[in-house]
């Protein structure tokens, strides 16, 4: 079992910290895990990016290549990554912001408007916690929203109360089981 | 218990671990987190942290902090580890056991803060004056980043040596589960040679100078030298072999570079092309002892890693003793792809590519 991970989007929409959660839960599955950060002047300029792998064996390689799973929080991340994408993967796609997705062969989009969910929930700035939880459910082969909610307590431990953080990531995940749902 | 640390962090925590009680460096990307985790850490551990107002002051402040029997280090990368070099040899001449990590970054001069493994020279061919010798260790992992630097104190202390911890600003950058060691505390006192106040045997104090002077009053000392880098090359070597036994071609490789290696290495036998690959863990001494395994029996050798021309070849190809030919593979600025270095393959196998 190995997935790839890429999180991609504008410094400050928390894609790093997402990846960060989903690599403790790994790491807390006994996964090996890796994370690697978007690094240098890339990092410097406004956009941001990690690509985290889970896997039961070693992981050889850390830098993205035909990843699983994509989450695209802007389009520059959407359109720099999506060709990428391995097919039979999926792309999350932050579809408050991006209202065109272009076709991709072979991989299945999810629309999800994560900053909306979030901001609904009245916890704004956990968007990419909403985006996580809707990747999880394309990944629960190898992660539960259960182990991702522990995740969350595990990772922000000065939080005293995640559960704001938990219930957005819940809808994230709901909104990608029952895209039908009213979100 | 296994936790999920950032490379930089755990090599830090790893040394405060080891037993080390001093840190004096002065910041540059990649390795700043080191030097920021230690600020707060080295503190709370009861040892002493130095941001000093340059790394000329930081390694020879740790020169100071070793000569009084102190487990000490420094960091740097890029410009700030061509700085360490004059207090290295000055190092190796006293035969101070300290660690020196150098998380390297791409480019000559001011270069930039991207990945790179440009500084294997420098740091595996005595990159000070006088033409001295250390041992070098490559992490290629988060957990080695733990591990080699808790090794490096052990290996410093046994040859009263400087050693060099050769990480990469992909290694530093990245984070994975890593088990830690187990705590230590050494007594500052426990060597012979280190300086200490005046007792009943020194009645005038311990002096450490070069040792060539008193110590071996120059005659003996060019044989002393030589049957410690001897012995160092005897007993030091570390490498990882990866499916090398039956490989047509054997990758050789270390740190960053040897993981896409390893993609590789899978890749490749996933389609019937038998490649293998050989990891230099210390890459001073480097892996000689692998290579006398495979001599005349592999095709060919080709060394992965980040630099304009090969650095890593050139002992690549002393070690292949002129029995199996070496080719190489630099990227320079990239992190090597493992279907490059798989299309570099065929192309030695087809006659296509020029040996080094």
């Amino acid at each position: 079992m190995h997935k790839e991970f890429v999180f991609a989007g504008f410094g400050g929409q928390g894609v790093l910290t997402a990846g960060m959660v989903l690599a403790y839960t790994g790491a807390a599955k006994d996964y090996d895990v890796t994370w690697i950060p978007s690094y240098g002047t890339e990092m410097r300029g406004g956009t941001a990016n990690c690509t985290v792998k889970l896997s039961d064996e070693e992981i050889a390689n850390p830098f993205y290549k035909r990843p699983d799973i994509l989450v695209a929080m802007n389009k520059p991340s959407l359109l720099k990554f999506m060709d990428s994408v391995k097919k039979g993967g999926s792309i999350i796609v932050n579809s408050t912001i991006i209202h065109e997705m272009p076709e991709v062969e072979g991989v299945d989009i999810h629309m999800v408007p994560v900053s909306d969910i979030a901001a609904g929930l009245g916890n704004a700035r956990s968007a990419n916690l909403c985006a996580l939880g809707a990747a999880v459910a394309v990944a629960e082969d190898i992660i539960s929203i259960d182990d991702a909610a522990d995740g969350i307590s595990g990772y922000f431990t000065k939080i005293k109360d995640n559960g704001s953080n938990i219930a957005v990531l819940k809808a994230g995940y709901a909104a990608v089981k029952q895209p039908s749902a009213d979100v | 218990m296994k936790q999920l640390m950032k490379g930089n962090h755990a090599l830090a925590e790893a040394a405060i671990r080891a037993g080390c009680r001093f840190f004096a460096g002065y910041p540059i990307t990649p390795q700043s987190e080191i030097l920021e985790y230690f600020s707060w850490r080295m503190p709370e551990a009861g040892g002493s942290f130095a941001q000093t107002s340059s790394e000329i002051e930081g390694i020879n402040q740790v020169l100071g902090a070793a000569a009084a029997g102190q487990r000490a280090i420094t960091s740097s990368s890029g410009p700030g580890f061509t700085l360490k070099q004059e207090g290295i040899s000055y190092m190796q001449s006293l035969e101070v056991p300290a660690v020196i990590v150098d998380v390297m970054r791409y480019g000559i001069g001011l270069g930039d803060i991207f990945y790179g493994q440009g500084d294997y020279f420098q740091a595996t061919k005595g990159g000070g004056h006088g033409g001295y010798l250390l041992p070098v260790y490559a992490p290629s992992s988060v957990q080695e980043n733990a591990d080699l630097v808790a090794l490096a104190f052990d290996t410093a202390e046994k040859y009263r040596s400087p050693v060099i911890v050769l990480s990469d600003a992909a290694i530093g950058q990245m984070c994975g589960s890593v088990e830690l060691p187990e705590m230590k505390e050494f007594d500052i006192d426990r060597f012979e040679w280190a300086l200490k106040g005046r007792d009943r045997h020194y009645p005038q104090g311990r002096t450490l100078t070069d040792r060539m002077y008193y110590d071996f009053g120059y005659d003996e000392y060019d044989k002393h030298e030589r049957d410690r880098y001897d012995a160092m090359k005897e007993n030091e070597q570390l490498w990882e072999e990866v499916q090398a036994e039956d490989a047509e071609v054997i990758l050789v490789s270390y740190g960053i570079s040897s993981r896409i290696c390893k993609e590789a290495v899978k890749a490749a036998r996933a389609e019937g092309l038998r490649l293998g690959l050989i990891r230099a863990i210390t890459v001073w001494p480097f892996p000689t002892k692998a290579f006398q395994k495979y001599n005349g029996k592999a095709s060919a050798y080709m060394t992965v890693e980040m630099s304009q021309m090969g650095q890593m070849a050139e002992d690549a190809f002393i070690a292949a003793h002129c029995q199996t030919p070496v080719y190489s593979m630099p990227t320079g600025r990239d992190v090597a792809d493992s279907e490059d270095i798989i299309a570099n393959v065929k192309d030695i196998l087809a006659g296509r590519k020029e040996a080094f």
